[in-house]
């Protein structure tokens, strides 16, 4: 215990990376809050509304998982990152979990020991530029200069695409995504590149959104979600098993209007059944209550209420469902089977 | 009571309650123990570290640095690709930071030191007009005023597409100078043949001016004969590079900024990273160098003043032979701190995206190895090399101008 306690002076020194392998699970409950690593704002993903209150698509799965943990979808203190910052901040036990489209890759996986737990977002990057300036296609960008968040995998695929199209560029790196919008509204670059879900949902809050356009070209796979540290894997099921619990959900037609009723008593599916913890032990086994996954679903709906609340096309941010789709409607989004 | 031993008796006797008795050991033996406590206690926490970041399975490793960066920089001072690796990142990030240190200091001591005289200055509106500039700027954290110059600037000035066309809304400046919201182009020099000989005769005569002023002093000290200095330094300076440059047939030539597709091309793109960063470390140090040039001048006795202006010198001789040498004895220590400041300030470079060595391998290095401890020890490294070079050169200087003591 002494040597945790030093150790967390050590962190505060700004030396360490590593923090406390503990029970998450018991750190959470003592403490009575999830404490959950967010973007210092991106609309309709993680971001304030008027009221100080955080609302969005990633910040969605943190409500969840303080709804499953602690039976309360407010007990979370979001903690905003930066690109640069959220990896440090997840490392040293700032924070529990990370939901903040981040992308999933082997190194973060398993060099940087973080533990994704699944993909909330199946995104891709694009370039965003002004439709005054004619171009049609990424690859007639040749010496644009290019605005691009930095400590993101989007350096890296720019660097990468350039280069295999054999064409010049000029890199802004900027260290807020909001930071870099300024800049591109303003016109000190050509381009703006992030994730295509971001693009649009940022184009949602520009002045004159039809005054620009995405181009066409997606240029990475972004699988982004949750991740956790290595070395607590209890914590990392209730995370991943909360995620699936809400893909499952609008899977078997589990929304938050019917959930109450269906929940009530056992019904006639059996996997409805197990999901909601009227039949088996499933939350036992995660040493949570039985009824962890009904808790996480009434935060703020299934899946694809989620969704459709924060970032669907009847929101200004717009996004259709695409790869997005559950997989018996040819999308990717799946979820394995609660048994 | 009867009187205890007498030390004196057995003058070589050591014996071990000496230690903490004896006036003459007992802070030896503090200090010693003081020093132990020190060590266990630094071990203790360094051994700890290793000790968790081993079971975290996160090993000390150097390796990453010779993996290639994949990423782009945009002011490559030294050839560098996305190929490169991350130590090569790393160099072009450490010149980076040394260009923008260099010219903000040279900018800063010009701007203190005129700040710093007018302040005193017997005119009212130039004096408060000084001192309105040393108060706003040393008042206001220097993030603010790099972001407030980036984003004014950004904002205020054209784009470069507005130069395109018949109906173009800017122009560039005597047809050389392109002033964008992604920073000046100005134009460069061209290399051609013989421009070898032409650099040595330009470097050659500026060498010569400051030996004929060398001459000039020696000639006034030994005969008391001024020789005039103006006409001849500028003729020194100017003839000889212009003989050369037309006997060889012009061969340095300058290189416009063109708009040719997205941007200016040609010439040298100053960014507007670069400029913001500078200009901001430049206005905002400058104000505390004008502080110390005004404590430097009024620590000069009045005297010293009135004598010269009645030995018939006039004011302006009188701050630069009379005052201002002997005030730069007072000057130069704070002086140092000042130019320390700026080298570390300037890590604050990520916030307007220069990428300078916190942006490289403290920022998207650190980033994209997670090799965070090894990456900010080497910053530490690094600044502390750089802090330290400054403060040695800067304190040989010193040496030579403080008073010499006969």
């Amino acid at each position: 215990m002494k040597k945790t306690v030093l150790f967390g002076a050590l962190t505060v020194a700004g030396l360490a990376a590593a923090g406390a392998q503990a029970a998450t699970l018991d750190d959470v409950q003592a403490r009575g809050k999830l404490n959950c690593g967010v973007t210092t704002g991106v609309p309709g993903f993680g971001e304030p509304d008027a009221n100080g209150v955080w609302q969005g698509f990633d910040v969605a799965v943190c409500r969840a998982v303080a709804a499953a943990v602690l039976g309360d979808p407010m007990a979370v203190e979001f903690v905003p990152t930066t690109g640069k910052t959220r990896f440090t901040a997840l490392a040293a036990g700032e924070i529990d979990m990370l939901a903040r489209n981040t992308t999933w890759t082997f190194s973060r996986d398993v060099d940087l020991k973080f533990e994704f737990v699944g993909v909330n977002y199946y995104d891709g990057q694009g370039f965003m530029v002004p439709k005054a300036l004619g171009v049609n296609s990424a690859k007639e960008l040749d010496g644009a200069t290019v605005c691009i968040q930095t400590g993101t995998t989007t350096e890296l695929n720019l660097a990468d695409f350039f280069r295999s199209n054999n064409i010049s560029y000029e890199p802004v790196p900027i260290e807020t995504g909001s930071e870099a919008v300024q800049l591109f509204t303003a016109g000190s670059c050509d381009v703006y590149t992030t994730d295509a879900s971001a693009l649009a949902a940022q184009r949602a809050n520009f002045a004159n959104p039809g005054d620009y356009v995405v181009l066409p070209e997606i240029v990475s796979k972004e699988p982004l979600g949750p991740l956790v540290r290595h070395g607590d894997n209890e914590w990392g099921d209730i995370v991943r098993w909360t995620l699936n619990a809400l893909i499952t959900a609008e899977e078997l037609g589990v929304t938050s209007d019917n959930i109450d009723e269906l929940a009530s008593a056992p019904g006639s599916n059996p996997e409805v059944n197990r999901l909601l913890g009227t039949e088996g032990t499933l939350g036992e086994m995660l040493g949570l209550s039985a009824d962890f996954a009904k808790n996480a679903i009434s935060a703020g709906g299934n899946y694809g209420e989620i969704f459709a609340n924060n970032i669907g096309e009847s929101t200004n941010i717009g996004l259709a469902r695409g790869l997005n789709a559950q997989w018996t409607e040819g999308g990717l989004i799946y979820s394995p089977p609660f048994r | 009571m009867s009187t205890t031993t007498d030390p004196d008796t057995r003058p070589d006797g050591f014996r071990l309650g000496m230690l903490i008795n004896d006036t003459r050991y007992r802070s030896y033996t503090f200090q010693f123990i003081a020093l132990v406590l020190l060590i266990l206690g630094l071990g203790y926490l360094i051994s700890n570290l290793l000790d968790n970041l081993a079971r975290a399975g996160l090993n000390i490793s150097w390796a990453f640095l010779g993996e290639p960066a994949g990423y782009d920089i945009n002011q490559r001072p030294i050839e560098y690709t996305s190929q490169s690796t991350h130590a090569r990142a790393s160099m072009v990030g450490a010149i980076n930071t040394l260009i923008v240190a260099f010219l903000a200091c040279i900018s800063a001591t010009v701007i203190g030191v005129v700040a710093g005289v007018l302040r005193l200055s017997n005119n009212w509106i130039v004096s408060k007009l000084m001192s309105v500039y040393v108060e706003a700027f040393r008042n206001v954290p220097v993030l603010i005023w790099i972001l407030i110059i980036f984003l004014a600037m950004s904002n205020a000035l054209p784009q470069p597409r507005t130069f395109r066309g018949d109906d173009a809304t800017s122009s560039m400046l005597f047809d050389a100078i392109a002033v964008t919201n992604r920073g000046v182009y100005i134009p460069s020099f061209v290399n051609g043949a013989g421009s070898l000989i032409f650099w040595i005769v330009v470097i050659a005569s500026i060498v010569g001016v400051f030996w004929y002023r060398k001459y000039a002093k020696k000639v006034l000290y030994a005969t008391g004969r001024m020789l005039p200095t103006f006409l001849p330094s500028l003729g020194i300076l100017i003839v000889p590079g212009l003989l050369a440059y037309f006997i060889l047939g012009r061969p340095v030539t300058l290189e416009y900024p063109e708009l040719s597709g997205f941007n200016f091309k040609g010439g040298i793109h100053l960014r507007l990273s670069l400029i913001a960063l500078w200009f901001a470390l430049a206005i905002y140090t400058g104000a505390f160098i004008a502080e110390n040039v005004r404590a430097g001048i009024q620590a000069v006795s009045k005297g010293q003043t009135e004598a010269a202006g009645a030995l018939g010198l006039r004011p302006g001789r009188i701050m630069n032979l009379v005052i201002l040498p002997q005030a730069l004895r007072v000057i130069i220590p704070p002086l140092i701190s000042q130019y320390l400041n700026i080298t570390k300030n300037s890590s604050l470079a990520i916030a307007v995206g220069y990428m300078d060595i916190t942006g490289t391998l403290g920022g998207i290095t650190l980033n994209q190895t997670g090799r965070a401890i090894e990456a900010i020890l080497l910053l530490m490294l690094f600044y502390l090399v750089v802090s330290l070079s400054i403060s040695a050169i800067m304190n040989v200087y010193n040496n030579r101008m403080k008073l010499q003591e006969r």
